[in-house]
Order: C-alpha cells, then sequence, then structure tokens
C-alpha cells in the first residue's frame, strides 16, 4: 500500500539505461518501498537527455521531472554524464524565471548496484515535491485533473469516462 | 561625419573582392535604417551609421555560406559575429569586418509609446542627449535614456570585437542604469505562480509568427527548427499558450551559453513580449556556472559544447 495513497502526484523520471534503471531495478528486486509517484522513462544514456524533455513534461502538468545517470567517470559511453551536468544545471538556473521552483527538477547519478541508494533518492525527491505541492502550471493551464479525480469517491471514474 | 566617410571608402576599397558588403540604409521611417545590401560603389553612399541602425547584420551570415561577404557591425553585432566563428558557422577568410564606435541605437517601442505611432514620424535626429522626433503635430524632444535600447544604457562593448578596417576613435564602456538586469530581477521578485501568470499573460499575445527565431543572428538551424517538424513533434500547431512558451523555451536554451544578448529577438516581435528576460536570465547562469560570456573570445569554446571532469561550481549532490 503507497504511503501516499489518494494523494499522489506525476513525477517523470528520466533514467538512463546502464545505472540508474538497473538501480531502480535493483531496489524493486530488493522489494525496497518506494512512493509511487514516479514514472520512469528509459533513455539510452542521461546525455540522451534534452533539457527541454524536462521542459515539456513540466509544461505537459508533471509536478516534478527528476533525471539520474550513471556517476560521474562511471559513464557507459565515458563522457555522455559530464555533458549532461553541464546541460542540466543550466536548466536548474533557468527554470526559476518560468515560475517553477527550482526544487521541482533534480538530476542525480545511482549506479545500477545501488538499490539503498535509488530508494533514497526518490523517496527525497518525491518528498520534496510533495513539500512544493502542485505545480503552479496545472492551475495556470487548468490540467488539475489528475488531482482532482484521486480526491473524488471512486477516483473520478465517471468525470474520466 | 569624418569616420563614416573613411568606412564607405574602405568599403568601396575591399568591395572588387568581395560578392558584397551588408550595412543600413535610411527606411521607410526616419527612425529605423532598414539592411542595405551593397554590390556596387554608388550602393556604398547610401550606407548610413547612427542611432537608427538599430537590425543586427549578423543574422545574415549564417545563410551566405561560400560567398565572400563584408559586413558592417556595431559592438554588440560584433559578438554575433564572434560567437559564430567560434561554433564555426561562419569562415573568419570568407568574412571582412567594418566597424566604427556606436553610441546606441533607438528603441521604436519606447519612442512609440510616446508619439503613438511610428508611422506619423517624419523626421528624427539625435544631438548628444535628446532625440528630437518630428510628427504632424510638431517636434517632440525626447531624453535619450527614455529613447535608446536598453542595452545601449549600460553596454560594455561599444567598439566593434574584431574588426579589419575600424573607423573613428574607440569609444569607453557606456556605464549607465541596466533596466534589462533591473526587469530581471522585479520577475524574480515574483512567487513562482505570480510569474508563471505574468509569462501565461504575456505570451497569450503571442501569434507564433517567430519573428524573434528569425531575427536572432545564433538561430541557424533554418529549416531544420525543432519548432516546425512533425517528426518528432515537439510542438503542436494548436494556438495555446503552452505551445507557445514551448517554443520560448526551446529557443531561450538552444541559446544557453550563445545568447549575445543583442536582443533582436524582442525587438522583432510584433506585439512586445518581454522575452529578453529569459535569455539574460539564461546569460546569467551560464555567467555564474562557467564564467563565460557569449562572442567575446573568438578562440573560447562555448561551455555547453564542452565539459570538465570536476566542475568548480557544480554542486550535483547539493539536495
Amino acid at each position: 500500500m503507497p504511503v501516499l495513497a489518494g494523494r499522489e502526484l506525476r513525477i517523470v523520471g528520466f533514467l538512463c539505461n546502464w545505472c540508474s534503471y538497473g538501480g531502480a531495478d535493483t531496489a524493486g528486486v530488493g522489494r525496497f518501498t518506494q512512493p509511487t509517484d514516479l514514472r520512469i522513462i528509459r533513455v539510452p544514456c542521461s546525455g540522451r537527455i534534452d533539457p527541454l524533455f524536462v521542459v515539456k513534461a513540466l509544461l505537459g502538468g508533471a509536478d516534478g521531472v527528476l533525471v539520474s545517470g550513471c556517476h560521474p567517470r562511471d559513464c557507459h559511453y565515458a563522457s555522455g554524464n559530464f555533458y549532461a551536468r553541464r546541460r542540466l544545471e543550466v536548466l536548474k538556473g533557468m527554470l526559476p524565471i518560468l515560475g517553477l521552483e527550482p526544487g521541482r527538477f533534480e538530476y542525480t547519478w545511482v549506479s545500477a548496484s545501488e538499490g539503498q541508494r535509488w530508494q533514497h533518492v526518490v523517496t527525497s525527491f518525491t518528498e520534496q515535491i510533495h513539500t512544493l505541492g502542485p505545480s503552479p502550471i496545472k492551475t495556470a493551464f487548468g490540467l488539475g485533473m489528475t488531482t482532482a479525480m484521486s480526491a473524488m469517491p471512486e477516483g473520478g471514474k465517471h468525470a474520466a469516462a | 561625419m569624418q569616420p563614416l566617410e573613411d568606412l564607405k571608402a574602405a568599403i568601396k576599397e575591399a568591395l572588387p573582392g568581395l560578392d558584397f558588403v551588408i550595412g543600413w540604409e535610411s527606411g521607410w521611417n526616419p527612425l529605423l535604417a532598414t539592411p542595405l545590401f551593397m554590390y556596387a560603389p554608388e550602393d556604398v553612399d547610401k550606407l548610413t551609421w547612427g542611432p537608427f541602425n538599430v537590425n543586427n547584420p549578423a543574422t545574415y551570415l549564417s545563410a551566405l555560406k561560400g560567398k565572400k561577404v563584408g559586413v558592417v557591425v556595431k559592438g554588440c553585432d560584433s559578438r554575433s559575429v564572434v560567437q559564430l566563428l567560434q561554433e564555426k558557422l561562419i569562415r573568419r577568410e570568407d568574412l571582412t569586418v567594418f566597424g566604427m564606435p556606436c553610441t546606441g541605437v533607438v528603441d521604436a517601442t519606447k519612442i512609440a509609446r510616446k508619439v503613438g505611432d511610428l508611422g506619423m514620424i517624419s523626421g528624427a535626429k539625435r544631438t548628444n542627449g535628446t532625440l528630437s522626433v518630428t510628427t504632424h503635430e510638431g517636434s517632440l524632444d525626447i531624453p535619450w535614456e527614455e529613447a535608446a535600447a536598453d542595452k545601449c544604457l549600460s553596454c560594455q562593448y561599444p567598439n566593434a570585437i574584431i574588426s579589419d578596417h575600424f573607423k573613428g576613435d574607440p569609444l569607453p564602456p557606456t556605464l549607465g542604469r541596466d533596466p534589462a538586469a533591473e526587469q530581471l530581477a522585479a520577475l524574480e521578485a515574483l512567487a513562482p505562480a505570480e510569474l508563471f501568470a505574468h509569462w501565461k499573460d504575456a505570451m497569450d499575445r503571442c501569434i507564433r509568427c517567430y519573428a524573434c527565431r528569425n531575427a536572432c543572428p545564433m538561430c541557424v538551424c533554418r529549416d531544420h527548427c525543432i519548432a516546425q517538424t512533425r517528426d518528432p513533434h515537439w510542438i503542436s500547431q494548436d494556438d495555446t499558450v503552452k505551445e507557445k512558451l514551448m517554443f520560448q523555451m526551446i529557443h531561450s536554451l538552444h541559446l544557453a551559453g550563445r545568447c549575445t544578448e543583442c536582443g533582436e529577438c524582442q525587438r522583432a516581435c510584433p506585439v512586445d513580449i518581454p522575452i529578453l528576460a529569459l535569455r539574460r536570465k539564461l546569460s546569467s547562469v551560464v555567467k555564474n556556472l562557467f564564467d563565460y560570456q557569449a562572442g567575446v573570445d573568438p578562440n573560447a569554446v562555448p561551455p555547453l559544447f564542452t565539459f570538465q571532469v570536476e566542475e568548480a561550481k557544480i554542486n550535483e549532490r547539493g539536495w
């Protein structure tokens, strides 16, 4: 039973195939308890992540976006995460001018063996997003249906149909 | 005006070895000079220099591959040229740069707010601290600070950074107010929801004409702009604020570490959306992180084209 049942927010996670996706898998295999707000998108490398993926997710109504790749010096492709680090750091500085709290987007490194660390990352990021609450973009664009529906009895099935 | 005559002479001398030289001539409106393509010596006689040379002629350069061209630049335009050279989008040996010291250009939007309609203006003249504008109702004197483009009030590069022919005496940097920074600070002081509401409201006016993109000297994708591809389909044809804002983010992020803050995007906007704030913010982020300013050093590598194994100013585990 998820800890935050009924109060879930939407978090999009971009995870690199070689390290962080494996780390999340390790956490699952190890049956570590995790919040369920995160939806994972697997990408070949954190260097594949265009900062615009993150912007697109946030403008589309995601409450938070998490990017995770291989630790620096550990990249399967040698340098993908180094480029990613610069791009994502610039993006992180840029987002607040759009009206998004900087904490809605984070990036980090988790290796395939770090199931424990993955659990920690996903739990603390989810907590951080819950502290910030639903994204102001959802209100501004009228995209708040997911939260509104989950607050309704029967999970808003009628509204959805 | 002696330096301008010297510049014209230099252009005429260089012209036989070039396909053409880009500069400015008086436009349909005395307030706004218009781009001039000089092919023959008689075209060179039309060249103007002064507060109405607003456009950035560097915008044309990346499309002129393989041509030998000359370009007349202000200091800010020369930064765009430098940035294009840094990215190897133009070749130095194909380019001849002409420059003169610049004392600032007008902001037509500011003047339009004062006179009501730019079409009414029949004459404009700058004398030191004043811009005199003539309309059918008479003459109006506007203090230069209220007529100049914001970027000119605190211009750090009034002289061309690179040039083959520079005429006139180089000017010191202008140390005035920085209204763009003030505007950015005012925006940053807003709460996130208010700030988003500000953009939503501003972008609501956007007509998706892409003038901001087309006027930008650093937007070089041309027919491959992801705003207009269907595969991948980054933004739809929907007339919604979401799509418009997404386009601005595409434009801004594609300029990360490259934008030279010439202000052409905002100037070209037919509905005056204050989009320069997004670029300013991005430039300040890049400046803080990588100690880098775009278009200043022809030999520098733009920060997002490279990396360091240990980044001095990135604390990626800070949260």
